[in-house]
């Protein structure tokens, strides 16, 4: 089916802005058939069902709109003592100088500008394949863009239990930079790996990261999205998971001007568990969008999807979430709440949480709340001392506490509680 | 308390009563009002164009300016493209493989009693259950102490049969009338307000209407006029290969009040019959419309033959300050539904109430709910919505709660639930909430399940079969939408549960 015009043009100017990286191996094939479903889509557009809370002109726009980067002062990097294999990328390039050694028992991590090179590979079955398949029943061009033109990122194989964490750092040096990264994430079964991602990566952040787990495997990913920078970011996760396999994936966003983050998971063997989860605070020119869609495809699995946001001076909050149980799904426990605390009147929350369900033999639920800070509660912890401004940063994180318990680590889910704390002080500035 | 009392499940005992069960009994099986009425017929010619519409407006003996309306909303109409974002399925529609208009010839010279007209009209009402004359009461409602009134207006296929107690209801300055005959006799009222809340230009299927609309009531209320009885409006399908585009404007002047029902069959028939309706409601300050549907067009048979394609456009706009609006709708019938009964909560503290009870069996198909749009202070609104998916239905509930900047200290409470029985159906939940101040508070709740086990087991052991305990259990599940109803719309609610569940189970 052609494409409207106005979608031709804007899909013209910004592939008329991009050169498919070199290459002759099996990467470049895959390259090109993600071209291919990129130009049968087209570019999202504002009234697509679902961009009609989310404005995708920047991210579609063919040079990056800059953004100046962000000196967090005093404030130590995330994840700064924990002993972990530390990747950087510099504006969305791989640099070797501040990375560490990349071999780690139970793990082998290439780089994809090398990797792809090759005749055969392991991740010729994964790259692309599982974005492939999350462009039904919505279409993510940009996921599928960033396959095509994605110029690095890293491939994992886990094969057993990694002796430590892998922490991917997105460092952002150049005022207009425009990065595409994608990784790839095997894990065997069995295997076991924790993803560690922080960093604003570039003005422009384009990243896709796909994720197979295999049986009785678990993923465990947090991220930390900058703190208080100009960056324009679009995010997909790709997950596909095995009989008994687990994922929890959260991820922190406090600021950057515009934040979109798609998961696409699918449970797709029995007893399979997915936890997503994600805190958001977000202050002034700042839109974050929350695009969630898991796929039960088989029975007797459990998803948990938890987004809270807290937004203040005319933040906006999207959130889109999406349980579909497939026939024969049965015994699926599916559970989402997505809640807004707005601290003044400026701010929106615009949600559509779904439900589509194919199985009779289920439990599913879905609530979705937004409203003001608890003047009672204010009230009473003023009463009992407790200076107004404290009392609110208490209330706020009382209400953010449902998403970082879905971290499974207690030493990360205490410095993401840290550091929310800190923004808070920074932006307490209502009452 | 005696022993039978304390192991009766309370679930059980306030949703169904055992007459209901005997009724369910008694009505045995499948859709009760597929019978036709053999009557002469008089039809516009097949297909639609501007002479149809031209013809539709002579017919009904229309002023210049609504024709004019009607033309302008054709010309719009044909430009259009139908909507499909909805979760349906079902071939195209062929817009010129109908006809749309069709009236009994006895209506040809209008009737000027109930006295004078085709007694095979009023035999049809009759069979319906539907009180025509004056002196009969709603069935179920003998024993009460003060006998109720209910005031019926009666639409068969394209034209109005009659109207019951306008003599009464007009002492009270009342006005309930064919829309037809209010475009003659209150002209200035119908041309104040109809298409004030749903324009012609507002969607495909409001636009078709708006051009070759027929028949449908027409209610105005006085000032402080609590009206005096319920009015309810009876739609029949008869004829075939007739669409069917009512349209119904209720007017409430300040501080009154009224309760609307309506109801709506056709025959059993293998073709598929378009009926594309549009229901304006005004409410001015102080004022209250319950507007109460029960829904029961033929539905197609098990492998989803035949059947109504009901495209419904509903809106109730809250003008004034605390003007308040209930819509409740028992959704059992049609192949196709796609309604969405809406609230403008325009005044400041007005409120808007929507309670649905959806049911889709065998092939049914249903995409439906509301919008709540929070534009005054201190709006409040509440959703209840209650689905029953069965064979290889799919049911959605699709809804939109939004609040605008200025809505402040507004209120939503959204509760949408889905049962389902089997595992060929589906339920769905589509709702978009928009907050865009902080002063108010939405909540959104939506739950999917199965009939419970225990819950069977239990109806099973103390006798029941299954398709008994079924239909108590789904009426538990329903009860606070059946609550909302007028009691005997409640009943027949109530029992059409049962029967639109049949063959579910087993």
């Amino acid at each position: 089916m052609a494409l409207p015009k106005a979608k031709e043009d804007a899909l013209a100017a910004r592939l008329a802005s991009l050169t498919l990286p070199a290459g002759k191996g099996w990467l470049a094939s895959v390259r090109s058939e993600a071209l291919s479903r990129l130009t049968a889509m087209g570019l999202p557009a504002r009234r697509d069902e679902y961009w009609r809370y989310t404005d995708p002109t920047s991210l579609n726009a063919p040079a990056a709109p800059p953004a100046v980067r962000f000196e967090p002062g005093d404030e130590a990097e995330p994840f700064d003592g924990m002993d972990r294999l530390k990747i950087v990328f510099v504006d969305g390039i791989f640099d070797p100088a501040a990375s560490d050694d990349l071999s780690l028992s139970g793990v082998t991590i290439e780089r994809l500008a090398l990797a792809g090179d090759t005749d055969i590979h392991w991740a010729q079955g994964l790259y692309g394949q599982l974005e492939a398949r999350g462009q039904t029943p919505v279409a993510r061009p940009l996921a599928a863009l960033n396959s095509a033109f994605a110029t690095d990122g890293v491939l994992i194989h886990v094969t057993g239990k990694a002796a430590k964490p892998v922490s991917l750092v997105y460092v952002h040096k150049s005022d207009t930079s425009d990065a595409i990264l994608h990784h790839c994430v095997k894990l065997d079964a069995g295997a076991c790996l924790t993803l560690l991602e922080n960093g604003p990566a570039a003005a422009r952040f384009s990243k896709v990261m796909e994720v197979d787990i295999a049986d009785g495997a678990q993923f465990h990913h947090v991220r930390i999205q900058g703190r208080d920078h100009e960056r324009r970011a679009v995010t997909h996760l790709f997950a596909r998971l095995g009989a008994q396999a687990e994922m929890r994936s959260f991820t922190l966003t406090a600021n950057g001007r515009l934040t979109r983050n798609e998961a696409v998971v699918e449970l797709a063997g029995a007893e399979g568990r997915a936890h997503l989860a994600g805190a958001t605070v977000g202050d002034g020119d700042f839109h974050h969008d929350d695009t969630v869609f898991v796929t039960h495809a088989a029975p007797a699995c459990e998803s948990r999807q938890v987004f809270k946001k807290v937004l203040m001076n005319g933040a906006v909050g999207v959130f889109q979430g999406k349980i579909l149980v497939k026939p024969g799904a049965q015994k699926t426990d599916g559970y989402q709440i997505s809640q807004s605390l707005l601290l003044d009147e400026d701010s929106q929350f615009l949600a559509k949480p779904e439900l589509e369900i194919y199985a009779d033999d289920v439990k599913c639920s879905h609530g979705s709340t937004s409203g003001a800070i608890d003047e009672t509660a204010l009230f009473y912890l003023q009463s009992r001392g407790v200076p107004r401004r404290r009392a609110q940063a208490l209330l706020v994180l009382a209400f953010l506490a449902e998403a970082i318990q879905e971290i499974a680590d207690e030493d990360i889910a205490e410095e993401i509680r840290g550091r929310l704390e800190r923004w808070l002080a920074r932006h307490g500035s209502t009452g | 308390m005696t022993m039978l009392e304390s192991v009766n499940a309370p679930e059980v005992r306030e949703g169904v009563d055992r007459e209901t069960i005997e009724t369910v009994q008694a009505m045995a099986g499948k859709y009760k009002y597929g019978w036709e009425t053999d009557i002469e017929m008089d039809y516009a010619p097949k297909g639609l164009n501007e002479d149809i519409v031209r013809l539709i407006s002579q017919k009904n003996g229309e002023p210049e300016w609504l024709l004019q309306w009607r033309l302008d909303a054709y010309r719009r109409w044909v430009k259009l493209e139908e909507p499909r974002w909805a979760m349906l399925n079902y071939p195209e529609i062929d817009y010129q493989d109908q006809f749309y208009y069709a009236t009994p010839k006895s209506m040809a010279k209008k009737p000027k009693s109930l006295d004078e007209v085709d007694p095979k009209l009023l035999a049809t009402y009759a069979k319906l259950g539907i009180p025509l004359k004056e002196q009969m009461l709603l069935a179920g409602v003998e024993g009460e102490a003060e006998p109720r009134k209910v005031a019926v207006d009666a639409v068969f296929d394209s034209v109005s049969v009659g109207t019951t107690f306008k003599a009464e209801l007009a002492k009270a300055g009342v006005i309930f009338c064919s829309i037809s005959e209010a475009v003659r006799e209150h002209p200035e009222l119908v041309k104040q307000y109809l298409g004030s809340v749903v324009p012609p230009t507002d969607n495909f299927f409001a636009t078709l209407n708006s051009a070759v609309f027929s028949d449908g009531s027409f209610v105005y209320i006085p000032k402080g006029v609590k009206c005096p009885m319920e009015l309810s409006t009876y739609f029949r399908i008869n004829a075939e290969n007739t669409g069917q585009f009512e349209r119904t404007l209720i007017v409430a002047d300040e501080g009154s009040y009224v309760s609307y029902l309506e109801g709506c069959t056709a025959p059993k028939r293998d073709t598929n019959q378009l009926h594309a309706a549009v229901v304006e409601i005004v409410i001015l300050k102080d004022a209250e419309v319950k507007y109460s549907t029960v829904q029961n067009w033929y539905p197609g048979d098990e492998n989803g033959v035949g059947g109504i394609y009901n495209f419904v456009t509903k809106r109730a706009d809250c003008r004034g300050d605390r003007a308040k609006v209930m819509w409740t709708q028992v959704e059992t019938g049609s192949a196709i539904t796609w309604k969405y009964p809406s609230c403008i909560l325009r005044g400041d503290d007005s409120q808007g109430e929507f309670y649905s009870i959806a049911i889709a069996n065998n092939a049914q198909q249903a995409d439906t709910g509301t919008k709540m749009v929070h534009l005054g202070k201190r709006t409040k609104s509440r959703i209840v919505s209650k689905g029953i998916s069965a064979g290889r239905a799919q049911n959605t509930y699709r809804g939109l709660v939004s609040m605008h900047p200025k809505a402040k200290d507004s209120r939503n409470y959204t509760q949408c639930d889905s049962l389902l029985i089997g595992d060929k159906c589906g339920a769905h939940t589509v709702p978009y909430i928009e907050v865009r101040n902080n002063s108010s508070r939405v909540e959104h709740e939506a739950t999917t399940s199965k009939v419970d086990d225990d819950q069977l087991f239990y109806c099973r052991s103390r006798g029941m079969d299954e398709e008994e305990a079924v239909a108590l259990v789904v009426n538990g599940f329903c009860k606070e939408v059946l609550q909302a109803l007028p009691m005997e719309f409640a009943m027949e609610a109530q029992s059409l549960v049962a029967i639109s569940l049949e063959g579910s189970v087993g």
